[in-house]
């Protein structure tokens, strides 16, 4: 009973991204190709056109970049999003909406707004998501600090080899403002999606095999985008991202828990 | 089969499950009139005593917070952590996971520090540990490191959905050969977040809770820890099915005719294989707001055609929101286990526009499966199926 059953894998058919000075994906893998310079800015926060005009208004940046990542991963796979099972994680909640329930409930008023609170969940962005997809499937939100990157991924493809169904893997975090920030430095937004599926289809770029085990978590090479890594949970997956852009092999090691790390090897068909 | 190895629970209604059983058994509920911390609000709660007086163990001191006290002294009832090493020494630390599910950790401790900070520069006290407290992780990381064990490991956070749906987690990754057993379960505890923001909402009562009575008027906030050491096996309480949808209706109310939760229930009852007519009895999310409790009736109504005894369980407990779903499959376990179909500790009449098989009192019963429902924030909805090993 000490070795997986089978191989734990399953092929990327669509990618999804938005970050500092990341519009989406394909300027991302451009950078992660370095065919472009990185140019770190703000993450842009696009309003999620699917969602009815009233829950529209209410979305912060947490649902913002989670939905915007998840929609591009959808387009990219040509899969419809109503149909799709979905693994949400992150590390923590919406940075901003955290901070000011906080403020509200140390000062004498103690009134949270209605949607402050239901925005206070972990599972926002997984809610707002459904109802813009009217996607009724499971979805799961998980929490694993700087490990939520590999939990999220290691949780999808066992997902989709267990059901041998599609599962969409959308990790995110975003900033943190002060006084928080001084305790959780997370600067900026982050999101990536990833549609993964348990066989090879038409539009499969890659094959990931799953291990756990133990070694250097890497690094980016590119000390601007080792700060946007080491700066934002779901941007541990950069260094896999890297691989996937340049569609090469290779096993990356990711940050999950120390011990264990989070083996991924890549492979990409001609 | 994955088999139930050692359960534990702490609620309001006290330590360890013979205290939870008693409780349900003698129609007692642990609902009081709320004086927790600060706050200034007209309603009951289900609170833990004891937690001031239970300081984590030394070595683990870098995660006090009340969250994980509440974690910790639930791990010490039921001889659980005995179990869990004994698992650990016959399986390998890397060979158990862990998987809990929990609304809002420890943000309490951060609440408080927000009263706290340099009138100069705002910044927050240098003792609050954001990492060991208020994030979502902490507690799967103190359980871990309680235990040194070195799995996988993951918080589930789907609101009132996510004690019930690590049990999914946990068995996925034994079936894909990852792990051989696994920490599972719930743990939060009572914040002015939840308090407040429930209030403002409007589905906090003022009065003890009244699941399913024709005059319930909102929730009651509790508090609560319940684990199960799941692993491979044939003895006892059985985890049969899980069941998971999403609503895909709205963030804070339930899709009006229960669908999602109806699909729930579904894909529980065909995870285990088992018709509707197997089901004995159903521990129902029944959180005592109006439109809760309309739908989930209309939802099980449309899965099971019939009058299947049913009870929610939060008029004694208290809504242990992201914990709910543990606690209730631990009530669930005792159910199984004692022959007990526990009644509903609040309600004065059954609402007869529900469900005709509501149990207001507690009965005893042999019982063979058990469904218990769990519904979240964001229309997450779990259900899972437990029977009772021959």
């Amino acid at each position: 009973m000490s070795e997986t059953r089978g191989r734990l894998n399953a092929w990327v058919e669509g990618i999804g991204l938005v970050g500092p000075g990341l519009a989406d994906w394909p300027q991302a893998a451009a950078v992660l190709r370095s065919e472009v310079d990185y140019e770190p800015g703000r993450c842009a926060l696009p309003v999620p056109p699917a969602l009815p005009a009233a829950e529209r208004r209410r979305t912060g940046a947490a649902v913002r970049v989670a939905l915007a990542a998840a929609t591009a991963a959808c387009e990219a796979a040509g899969r419809p999003p109503s149909t799709l099972a979905t693994v949400f994680s992150a590390s923590g909640g919406d940075g901003d909406n955290c901070h000011a329930i906080c403020e509200v409930l140390a000062s004498s008023e103690r009134f949270i707004s209605p949607t402050r609170f239901h925005n206070s969940v972990h599972n926002a962005p997984a809610g707002y998501w459904s109802i813009a997809a009217q996607a009724m499937a499971a979805s799961t939100s998980l929490a694993a600090f700087d490990a939520s990157f590999a939990a999220g991924l290691l949780e999808a493809i066992v997902q989709a080899q267990a059901s041998r169904e599609p599962r969409m893997l959308i990790a995110y975090d975003t900033g943190y403002p002060e006084p928080l920030h001084a305790k959780r430095p997370i600067p900026d937004a982050f999101a990536v999606a990833l549609v993964l599926v348990p066989e090879r289809s038409a539009r499969a770029i890659a094959q990931l095999t799953l291990a756990l085990g133990d070694g250097t978590v890497e690094c980016c090479a590119n000390p601007v985008l080792e700060t946007l890594r080491a700066g934002n949970p779901a941007a541990r997956a950069l260094p896999l991202l890297a691989v996937l852009a340049q569609r090469r092999a290779g096993t990356i090691v990711l940050d999950y828990l120390a011990p264990p790390r989070l083996l991924v090897h890549v492979e990409c068909p001609a | 089969m994955l088999h139930f190895v050692s359960y534990t629970v702490v609620t309001g209604l006290g330590r360890g499950v013979d205290a939870l059983a008693d409780a349900l058994a003698q129609q007692r509920s642990a609902l009081a009139p709320c004086r927790f911390e600060t706050v200034q609000l007209d309603t009951m709660v289900a609170e833990v005593e004891g937690l001031d007086a239970a300081p984590l163990r030394a070595d683990l001191a870098a995660f006090e917070c009340r969250n994980n006290r509440l974690a910790q002294l639930a791990l010490e009832q039921d001889g659980f952590a005995d179990a869990v090493r004994a698992a650990r020494e016959r399986h390998g630390a890397a060979r158990i996971g862990v998987f809990l599910g929990t609304s809002t950790g420890g943000i309490l401790e951060t609440e408080i520090a927000y009263r706290h900070r340099d009138p100069a520069t705002g910044a927050l006290p240098a003792a609050l540990d954001y990492r060991r407290s208020q994030n979502s992780f902490s507690v799967v990381e103190f359980v871990r490191s309680y235990f040194d064990l070195t799995g996988p490991a993951v918080a589930v956070c789907t609101a009132c959905s996510s004690g019930a749906k690590v049990f999914g987690n946990a068995r996925r990754m034994i079936d894909a050969g990852l792990i051989d057993a696994a920490v599972v379960g719930g743990v939060d505890s009572l914040c002015l977040t939840t308090l407040y923001g429930f209030h403002s909402l409007e589905v906090l009562s003022a009065t003890a809770c009244r699941p399913f009575d024709p005059e319930r008027n909102g929730i009651s906030i509790g508090e609560g820890a319940a684990f199960v050491l799941l692993a491979r096996g044939d003895v006892g309480v059985a985890l049969l099915g899980v069941g998971e949808s999403s609503d895909a209706h709205h963030m804070s109310a339930p899709h009006p005719q229960g669908l999602g939760a109806k699909m729930a229930m579904q894909a529980a009852l065909q995870d285990a294989r088992l018709a509707p007519d197997a089901i004995d009895y159903i521990n129902l999310h029944g959180t005592a707001t109006p439109a809760n409790d309309a739908a989930e009736s209309l939802a099980v109504s449309a899965v099971f055609g019939r009058p299947v005894a049913c009870s929610s369980t939060k008029g004694a407990t208290g809504h242990a929101l992201g914990a709910a779903g543990a606690i209730e499959a631990v009530i669930s376990a005792v159910a199984l286990e004692r022959g007990l179909i526990p009644g509903s500790a609040g309600t004065r009449t059954i609402d007869a526009q529900l469900l005709p098989g509501y149990r207001l009192r507690p009965e005893a019963a042999p019982l063979r499966h058990v469904l218990s429902n769990s519904f979240g924030f964001g229309g997450s909805n779990c259900a899972l199926v437990l029977g009772r090993s021959s």
